[in-house]
């Protein structure tokens, strides 16, 4: 999965996808029922990183709706009919088994070009794939990726910032 | 009021700008009130002392790719179709889902709070038909609503500059308060604007820039649009809802879906409505009064479930959004626009055509057009920009260049989009939502008027952005308008202004409420959200919804008294 991901984001002088964390994003979010609460919804109001008390590791409780979205979309609804008002749906727990498994089990030894060929017959998978390497890089580290700020330090993203927030000149300022 | 054979005065469904507006003038006037509010709850604790909550963040997977502030598009599908030739649907899934949520839609935005022309309410008379839209004056002027806009302005808390827009309508006092810090980019795009014969202003906009009724001024964190403010800088609809608590006459039931309005045995008045809690069990709530204020979606998707107040046949008809034309500019330096309210200047020429504009709509076969306000903005996450990079070797480099955020400027014209009574919403044949109820449907197509609106206007909009620097433009829309082609954006409009699926008037046989938002058909019921707009004008709909609340819930209370907040 790193090696896909890195792939999609790969490292030139900075850091890409795979030093960043996403495997461990994807795996979080993949397995965002292993604790309690849910690893779904970072906390708030902040980070600390900008000042205050720092918030966003303590994860937002989910309510019995918000559980029952978030398990069908990770684990699928499995013919649970609970699962299943509109019908069938896929989860993402299945839909990275098909893929990382379509990719074959070589994948991270194969060449650029071998990998992209690899990739690009997986388009469905490929774009899964992508969105959440963006959200591991460019998002807040709690989730997972992201790691040391590298993917916001590469591109110059200061990141959260409240309670501290920025001041009137820098924002009209140049 | 006497309460005794009721569980409340009023129940209210719905906790956004309109219902909340709802809740603070009715518990003013000494009613008690139960709001239902589908969604749940991360703005306020519901017990004294009624603390704001710490939900919300400067989290960008959190607010813009997890569906923190709702609806769950697997909870909640909604459908989308052009017109029947789709079939069923189009679309099934994430359709213009306005956060749903205690607070509504006002939480999402970044408040950007103009009012209504004169103009706007009496359209069809000043500028007259249009083949093929559905246009009407409304059957209240601006005259009557000022009063009510003034009111709302001081209610949510709105900084603006009064004086300086060629086009606003006339006002009978300053705003409570003065605008906050121009946005870089916004100095470069109004002088450019002004350059080249434009009106740009500071936008009246609902977030405080002093502290006001109890609230902080903003503090310019960037994270605006889309997000809940982390400090509750912004007013709506965080001031109305927390005024209507401590009132000690209101209470809020998060997670309680409105499943029927009950009626008499005469079916002239509504005694009840039902609602199932989170997890599906059936409640009833009685009351004197029952305020609808869901949104112009849920509201015309809870009456016809039920086939009630549609005597006209109109219910979920005459759907409006604004057609939205984005012309983006990318600059060869940096504007930082994550630092600010995401929008600090709009401008307005384009509301009020010109000859040389009346003429271009002549050419295009149409007797007159108009455009809408233009916002000046940016403020785009980098997870979004990411998305729209390519993977591979390129994506780091192009990323640190940061064309698509950190060099990006954007205006987006709020377009007027004409009324059509074909363009509706109605309630899906087979899909449902978790609760088992049919999903909601929207069917919809702009008129000739909004696509030849926006290929006119697009262009002076590319120039403005080269008079102020830009190295290059694009120009997109939502909806496409090409039948062929989701575009950029995807067949759905994207903009989470929705309207008129209830539409106001003096006659029953042609509008659904009057114009104090009662219904025709159930005489102690109103509307009090976007549903009953009769057009769309060029301009963003909160301050027009609150004012219209404050209006309708003053008549339904027979009170008349002025306030001010705090």
């Amino acid at each position: 999965m790193a090696a896909a991901c890195e792939r999609l984001i790969p490292a030139d002088e900075s850091s890409g996808a795979a030093a960043a964390g996403a495997a461990d994003y994807i795996d979080g979010l993949l397995g965002a029922f292993r604790f309690d609460p849910p690893h779904v919804w970072a906390g708030g109001p902040f980070s600390g990183r900008a000042g205050g008390e720092a918030s966003f590791s303590d994860f937002t409780p989910l309510d019995p709706m918000d559980e029952l979205a978030w398990r069908t979309r990770i684990e699928g609804s499995r013919g649970r009919v609970e699962r299943e008002w509109n019908g069938p749906v896929t989860g993402l727990q299945e839909r990275y088994e098909d893929g990382i498994a379509a990719l074959g089990a070589d994948f991270a030894g194969l060449g650029s070009a071998d990998q992209d060929a690899r990739l690009d017959a997986v388009p469905e998978f490929r774009s899964l794939l992508y969105e959440h390497a963006c959200e591991a890089m460019y998002g807040p580290p709690e989730y997972g990726g992201n790691r040391h700020l590298a993917g916001w330090r590469s591109i110059g993203f200061e990141g959260d910032v409240q309670p501290r927030g920025w001041s009137d000149d820098e924002v009209s300022e140049p | 009021m006497n309460p005794s054979s009721h569980d409340a005065d009023a129940v209210i469904v719905g906790s956004g700008p309109g219902g909340a507006t709802a809740a603070d003038v009715l518990t003013a006037a000494g009613w008690s009130v139960i709001v239902l509010e589908k969604g749940r709850n991360h703005l306020l604790d519901l017990e004294p002392p009624y603390e704001l909550k710490g939900d919300f963040s400067n989290d960008e997977i959190k607010f813009t790719r997890r569906h923190f502030l709702g609806p769950d598009p697997l909870l909640e599908p909604r459908a989308f179709r052009r017109s029947d030739a789709d079939g069923d649907h189009l679309l099934l899934g994430e359709v213009n889902n306005l956060p749903s949520g205690v607070g509504g839609g006002a939480v999402h935005a970044d408040a950007k709070m103009p009012r209504f022309r004169e103009l706007d309410f009496r359209l069809l008379s000043e500028r007259g038909p249009i083949d093929g839209a559905d246009l009407d004056d409304w059957p209240l002027d601006y005259a009557e609503l000022e009063p009510c806009y003034a009111e709302a302005e001081r209610l949510v808390g709105v900084a603006g500059e009064a004086g300086v827009n060629p086009y606003e309508s006339w006002r009978s006092g300053p705003y409570p308060m003065a605008p906050g810090p121009d946005m870089y980019g916004a100095i470069l795009s109004a002088e450019a604007a002004t350059r080249m014969g434009y009106h740009p202003y500071r936008a009246p906009t609902g977030i405080n820039t002093t502290d006001y009724d109890g609230r902080p001024s903003c503090n310019n964190c960037g994270f605006c649009g889309q997000y809940g403010c982390p400090i509750h800088a912004k007013g709506d609809a965080v001031a109305s809802l927390r005024r209507a608590l401590r009132s000690g006459r209101c209470e809020i039931r998060p997670r309680a879906m409105a499943t029927e309005v009950v009626l008499d045995e005469a079916g002239r008045r509504a005694r009840a409505v039902r609602y199932l809690d989170a997890v599906g069990d059936g409640h009833e709530v009685t009351a004197a009064h029952v305020v609808l204020a869901g949104g112009a979606f849920e509201t015309p998707r809870l009456l016809l479930r039920g086939g009630i107040a549609n005597s006209s046949g109109l219910v979920g008809r005459y759907l409006m959004f604004h057609f939205q034309t984005y012309v983006a500019a990318s600059f060869p330096f940096s504007l930082h626009p994550n630092r600010g309210r995401t929008v600090t200047h709009h401008h307005d020429d384009f509301v009020a055509p010109n000859a040389e504009d009346l003429a271009a709509a002549r050419q295009a076969g149409l007797p007159w057009f108009s455009g809408g306000t233009v916002e000046h903005g940016g403020g785009t996450g980098p997870i979004t920009e990411a998305l729209n990079c390519p993977p591979g070797p390129l994506h780091k480099e192009l990323m640190r260049s940061s064309m698509l955020r950190d060099r990006l400027w954007v205006f987006t014209m709020q377009g007027e989009d004409m009324p059509q009574a074909v363009n509706r919403v109605d309630l899906h044949p087979s899909a449902r939502d978790v609760h088992g109820l049919p999903a909601g449907r929207v069917t919809y197509s702009p008129h000739r008027h909004e696509i030849a609106a926006s290929a006119y206007w697009g262009p002076k909009l590319e120039a403005i952005h080269i008079e102020a620097g830009a190295s290059w433009t694009a120009t997109t829309t939502s909806p496409p308008t090409d039948r062929d082609s989701a575009g950029a954006m995807g067949w759905a409009p994207v903009s989470r202004h929705v309207m008129g699926t209830c539409r106001m008037g003096t006659d029953p046989r042609t509008s659904v409420v009057d114009a104090h938002g009662r219904f025709h058909d159930v005489e102690n019921m109103i509307c009090a959200d976007s549903s009953v707009f009769v057009t769309s004008s060029g301009y963003n709909p909160t301050l027009t919804i609150v004012a219209l609340a404050i209006r309708a819930s003053r008549a339904l209370a027979g009170i008349q008294p002025e306030r001010r907040a705090g």
